[in-house]
C-alpha cells in the first residue's frame, strides 16, 4: 500500500473494540462495517458515542483493544504507526495547522517527512493551493494570517498532500459558520468527485451526514452500530427508535434534499405562443393536469401564465396577466423547489433547464405525492452526483 | 566580639594609596569625588581584562545552565512525573545565594573561576528549566495532535513542532538568566573568580567611587547588550511571530 | 564522620565540614590570634541581623512597589513602566549597588535597607502589575456591575486572584535581598556574610560555616514565603491549577 500507486482503498472494521485504561465502560464495542473504496462514510451519533475513538483507531492515534481494521486488505497493526499515518490523510476539527510554518510548508509536511525534494514539494503545494481555491500568494503566509475557513481548506490540502488512499476527517467543518460550512462541504464534494478517496468523516450533525455520505454509520453510546445504510435508506427506514429519533421528526422533509427537481415526474401544462388561436388553448386547459396555460416564446421559454381573461379573445395575447414567477431550476433540489413555491404562494411553477427552456411544471402536489411514495428509496444518488446547494 | 569583627572589615576597607595616586586624576582622585572622568580616560585599559573575564564567566555559566536545564526539561517532557522533583531541585539551587554557593564549593573545587561558574550555573538552571517546560506545555494540543496524526514520530513532533513553538519562551528565559547572571557575576570576586567585581572591590578597597561606577556601568551595559542580542536572535528565529504582529 | 582513605577529596570535605560544624557551635580562635570567634551566640547575633535587614528591606519594597503595581494594574495603565522596571532591576549589579551606596552616601543600617529595597522593588512592581492586569476582565466587570466600589474590586476580586503572581514577585525579591544582605558587612552592617567575607579573621571553617548558614537561611525564608503564598491562595485557584 504505497501512497502514490493506489488512489483509494476499502476500509474494513472487524469487531473493533476499545476500552480506555481506567474507564469502566467501553468506548467502542465490536464495531464491524466496510467502506468500499472511493466512498464517503459518515460516522454520526450523539456526543461521546465513540466516533472520534473509532476514527482514530484507523491511524492508530488510539490503539484498539481488540479486533482489527484493514485498509486495502492489510491490517493497520502491521508496521510502524508513523509510517501508516503518512499514508492516511487526517483532518481534525481544530485544524491544528503549525503556527510557525508557512501555508506551503504546512501543506508540504508529509512530503517532507517522506523525503521528497524541495522542487517537488513546492510544486505539490502550489498544485494543492490551486485545488482548494487559494491564491498562490497565500503560500508564504502564516496560518494566523488566514480566516478560519481558509485555514480549514489548508488543513484538507495538507491531508491530501501525498494523495493518500484514505482520508480521516473528524468534524472538519464543525467550527465554521453555517454559510461557510455549506460552501466548504460543497467544495469538498466537488474535490471528492474528482479524487475519489475513501473517506471516513465524523460529524454529530445529521444534515451534514446525509449531505456528505455515500453511506452513514449511526453510532449509539458505547460505539454500537445502530444502522449502516445509504442516506436514503436511513431516512426511509430507520432501523430502530434510536435512529428514528436521532434522524429527527423531520426526516421525511430531509429526503427532499436528496432529490433534484428534474428527477421527479413533472406535470405538463397546455402551451401557447402569442398570436395562436385562443379556442384550442381553452379546450386544452379544461382537460389538463395544470388548469392554466403557459405562454412560451419560440424557444419554448416560459413568459407567463395565461388567465381565463387572457384567453377570452380570438388570439393569445403577447402580454399575459401574470408573469412566470417563480421559475425553478431543474437542477435544484426538491427542497429548494418547494421553498420557492411556498414563498411565492403559488401552487405551480414552471421548471426550466440550464438554457431557460421549459422542462415541466412543479406543483405542491407532486412534492406531497413524492413524500408519500417510496420513490425516494429507488432514486438514490451517490454523494458525488448529489446536488450542491 | 565586635572589635574582632571590625578588624576583619577594616582589612577590606583599608585605602590603597598606591592605587589612588595612580597616573593622573589629580585632586579629583585625592578627594575621592563621585566620578572622575580624567582618571577614567587614563585608566580605561585596566577594565579590559576584567570585562573579558566577566564575559567568560557569564558565557560559560549561561551556556552550561542552558544545556543542563534544556536537557532536564526535555527529559521531564517525556516523563512528566519528573517535572515536580526537577522544579524543586533547581528551585533549591536558585534560592541558595551565589555568594554562599561559592564557599559551599570551597572544599570541592577550591577558589577560582570554575567555582564561580558552577555557582552561577546552578542559579540559572531554574529560570531556564521553568521557561522551557512552560513553553513546551503551552504548545496547543491540537497542533501536536495533528503532528502525530499526519505521521510524525515523537522526536519529530518535539524537534519540528513543539520546540520551535516553545522558542519564544525559551529565549525569554535565556534573557532573564543572562541579565541576572551578568549582575551576579560581579560577586565572583569573592570566589577569586575574577570579573568586574575585582574593580569594585579593588585590592582591599571598596571606597573608590569612580571605580565602582565604571565597573558597575560596564556590567549594566553588558547586560543590556546581551539582552538586545538575545531579543534579536529570538525575533530572527521566530518569523511567524513577526508577521503575525504586522497583520 | 567515617574517614574513607581511598577518597581523599570527600574526606577533606568532610573534615572541613566538621570544622565548620565546630565553628558554629563551639567557636574557635581567630586567625588573627587572641579572641574566640564563631560559636552560637555570635552566629545567632549575625543571623538575627541578616534577617532583620532582609525583612526591613522587603517590607519597604512591598510598601513602595505594591500600591503602585496595584494602581497601575487596576487602571491597566503603565505596562511599559511596570515591565521595564522588572527588566532593568535584574541588570543592577548587587555588589556595585551596595559598594556605591556605602562609599558615596555612607555606611549604616538605613542606607543598607534603602539599597536592598531598591533591589526588591522591580520584581514586586512588575509581578503585582502583571498579576492584577491579567485578572479576567469579566470578573472585574461583574464585580462593578454588582455595585462594588473600585477599592472593593481591588481588595475582593483582583488581589485574591493575583496572589500567586504577586507572591512570585515577593519571593524573587526576598531571595535577591537576603543574598545581597550577605555582603552587608561591606556597608558596615555585620550579617552572616561577615564569616564569608572576612576569611582572614574566621578562616576556612568560618567561611564554610557562613556559607551553610546563609544557604539554610535563604531556603528557610523561601519555604516560609511559599507557605504564606499557599495559605493566601484561594481554594478555587488551587483547584484550577492542579
Ligand atoms: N483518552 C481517553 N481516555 C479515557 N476515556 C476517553 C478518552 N477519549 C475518549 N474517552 C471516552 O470514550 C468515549 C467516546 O469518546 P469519543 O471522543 O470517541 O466520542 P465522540 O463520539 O467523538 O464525541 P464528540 O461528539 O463529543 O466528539 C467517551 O465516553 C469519552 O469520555
Ligand atoms: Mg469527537
Amino acid at each position: 500500500m504505497t501512497a502514490e500507486s493506489v488512489s483509494a482503498s476499502p476500509v474494513r472494521f472487524d469487531s473493533v473494540t476499545k476500552r480506555y485504561p481506567g474507564a469502566d465502560s467501553v468506548a467502542v464495542e465490536e464495531l464491524s462495517f466496510e467502506v468500499p473504496a472511493g466512498e464517503i462514510c459518515v460516522l454520526v451519533g450523539p456526543s461521546g458515542c465513540g466516533k472520534t475513538t473509532a476514527l482514530r483507531m484507523v491511524n492508530r492515534t488510539v490503539e484498539m483493544t481488540s479486533g482489527d481494521i484493514l485498509i486495502g486488505g492489510r491490517s493497520v497493526k502491521e508496521g510502524d504507526p508513523a509510517r501508516l499515518r503518512r499514508e492516511i490523510g487526517y483532518v481534525i476539527q481544530q485544524i491544528g495547522l503549525f503556527p510557525h510554518r508557512t501555508i506551503s510548508q504546512n501543506i508540504g509536511t508529509v512530503p517532507a517527512l517522506l523525503g521528497w525534494d524541495k522542487e517537488r514539494i513546492a510544486a505539490r503545494a502550489a498544485e494543492l493551493l490551486e485545488l482548494i481555491g487559494l491564491d498562490p500568494e497565500y503560500g508564504d503566509r502564516y496560518p494566523a494570517q488566514l480566516s478560519g475557513g481558509q485555514q480549514q481548506r489548508v488543513g484538507v490540502a495538507r491531508a491530501l498532500a501525498v494523495d493518500p488512499p484514505v482520508m480521516l476527517m473528524d468534524e472538519p467543518f464543525g467550527a465554521i459558520d453555517p454559510i461557510n460550512r455549506s460552501r466548504l462541504q460543497n467544495e469538498f464534494l466537488r474535490l471528492q468527485a474528482e479524487l475519489k478517496k475513501t473517506v471516513l468523516f465524523v460529524t454529530h450533525d445529521v444534515d451534514e451526514a446525509i449531505k456528505m455520505g455515500d453511506r452513514v454509520a449511526v453510532l449509539k453510546k458505547g460505539g454500537h452500530l445502530a444502522q449502516y445504510a445509504t442516506p436514503t435508506e436511513l431516512l426511509m427506514e430507520p432501523a430502530d427508535d434510536f435512529v428514528e429519533d436521532f434522524v429527527g421528526a423531520d426526516r421525511a422533509l430531509k429526503r427532499l434534499a436528496l432529490m433534484r427537481v428534474r428527477d421527479v415526474d413533472l406535470w405538463t401544462a397546455p402551451l401557447a405562443q402569442a398570436g395562436d388561436p385562443a379556442e384550442p388553448v381553452r379546450t386544452a386547459v379544461a382537460a389538463a393536469e395544470v388548469p392554466h396555460a403557459l405562454l412560451v416564446d419560440a424557444e419554448n421559454r416560459p413568459l407567463g401564465w395565461l388567465s381565463a381573461r387572457d384567453l377570452d379573445g380570438e388570439q393569445v395575447p403577447a402580454t399575459p396577466d401574470s408573469v412566470a414567477d417563480p421559475l425553478i431550476d431543474a437542477d435544484s433540489v426538491l427542497r429548494d423547489g418547494l421553498a420557492s413555491l411556498l414563498q411565492s404562494g403559488s401552487l405551480y411553477a414552471p421548471v426550466v433547464d440550464a438554457r431557460g427552456r421549459l422542462a415541466g411544471v412543479l406543483s405542491v402536489e407532486i412534492v406531497s405525492d413524492f413524500l408519500a411514495s417510496d420513490e425516494a428509496s429507488e432514486s438514490e444518488l451517490t454523494a458525488a452526483e448529489r446536488p450542491h446547494d | 566580639m565586635s572589635g574582632t569583627i571590625n578588624h576583619g572589615l577594616a582589612q577590606l576597607a583599608a585605602v590603597d594609596q598606591g592605587f589612588f595616586t595612580d597616573r593622573s586624576g589629580g585632586g579629583c582622585i585625592q578627594d575621592n569625588k563621585l566620578f572622575c572622568p580624567g582618571w577614567v580616560a587614563d585608566n580605561y585599559d585596566r577594565y579590559v581584562h576584567p570585562t573579558l573575564q566577566h564575559l567568560v564567566l557569564v558565557g560559560s555559566a549561561v551556556a552550561a545552565g542552558f544545556l543542563i536545564a534544556f536537557a532536564l526539561a526535555i527529559f521531564a517532557h517525556r516523563h512528566r512525573w519528573l517535572q515536580t522533583p526537577f522544579l524543586a531541585g533547581t528551585g533549591i539551587l536558585y534560592t541558595i545565594p551565589s555568594i554562599s554557593f561559592f564557599f559551599l564549593l570551597l572544599p570541592i573545587t577550591g577558589r577560582g573561576a570554575l567555582t564561580a561558574i558552577i555557582a552561577l550555573t546552578a542559579f540559572n538552571l531554574q529560570i531556564i528549566f521553568r521557561n522551557v517546560t512552560n513553553g513546551l506545555r503551552n504548545v496547543p494540543a491540537n497542533v501536536t495532535e495533528a503532528a502525530t496524526g499526519i505521521g510524525m514520530t515523537p522526536s519529530q513532533v518535539l524537534w519540528r513542532v513543539e520546540l520551535p513553538l516553545a522558542l519564544p519562551e525559551v529565549i525569554a528565559g535565556l534573557r532573564i538568566a543572562t541579565v541576572s547572571t551578568v549582575a551576579l557575576a560581579t560577586l565572583a570576586v569573592f570566589a577569586n573568580g575574577g570579573g568586574l567585581g575585582t574593580e569594585i572591590v579593588t585590592g582591599s578597597n571598596i571606597t573608590f567611587k569612580t571605580g565602582i561606577i565604571v565597573a558597575g556601568s560596564i556590567a549594566v551595559i553588558m547586560a543590556i547588550l546581551f539582552d538586545a542580542v538575545l531579543l534579536l536572535i529570538g525575533k530572527l528565529l521566530a518569523p511567524w511571530k513577526r508577521k503575525q504582529a504586522l497583520v | 564522620m567515617i574517614p574513607l582513605p581511598a577518597l581523599t577529596l570527600p574526606t577533606a570535605a568532610f573534615g572541613l565540614f566538621g570544622d565548620a560544624f565546630n565553628f558554629v557551635f563551639d567557636g574557635r580562635e581567630a586567625e588573627t590570634g587572641g579572641v574566640t570567634v564563631g560559636g552560637t551566640s555570635q552566629v545567632l547575633d549575625l543571623a538575627a541581623k541578616q534577617l532583620e535587614v532582609t525583612l526591613l528591606a522587603l517590607a519597604v519594597a512591598i510598601l513602595l512597589a505594591m500600591p503602585v503595581g496595584l494602581w497601575l494594574g487596576h487602571r491597566q495603565k503603565g505596562e511599559f513602566l511596570a515591565v521595564s522596571a522588572g527588566n532593568a532591576g535584574r541588570a543592577i549589579p548587587e555588589l556595585a549597588l551596595i559598594a556605591l551606596m556605602a562609599a558615596a552616601i555612607g555606611v549604616g543600617l538605613v542606607n543598607l535597607v534603602v539599597a536592598l529595597a531598591i533591589l526588591g522593588i522591580p520584581p514586586i512592581l512588575t509581578n503585582t502589575y502583571v498579576g492584577i492586569s491579567q485578572v479576567d476582565r469579566a470578573s472585574v466587570e461583574a464585580a462593578r456591575g454588582m455595585g462594588m466600589t473600585e477599592t472593593a474590586i481591588v481588595r475582593k476580586v483582583e488581589l485574591p486572584l493575583a496572589v500567586p503572581t504577586i507572591m512570585g514577585g515577593v519571593r524573587t525579591a526576598a531571595i535577591n535581598i537576603i543574598a545581597t544582605a550577605t555582603i552587608a558587612p561591606l556597608a558596615g552592617i555585620l550579617t552572616l556574610g561577615d564569616f564569608i567575607i572576612a576569611r582572614n579573621v574566621y578562616g576556612d571553617a568560618g567561611v564554610l560555616a557562613g556559607a551553610i548558614l546563609v544557604a539554610l537561611m535563604a531556603l528557610a525564608l523561601e519555604g516560609t514565603l511559599a507557605g504564606i503564598q499557599w495559605a493566601m491562595t484561594s481554594k478555587g485557584l488551587k483547584l484550577k491549577r492542579s
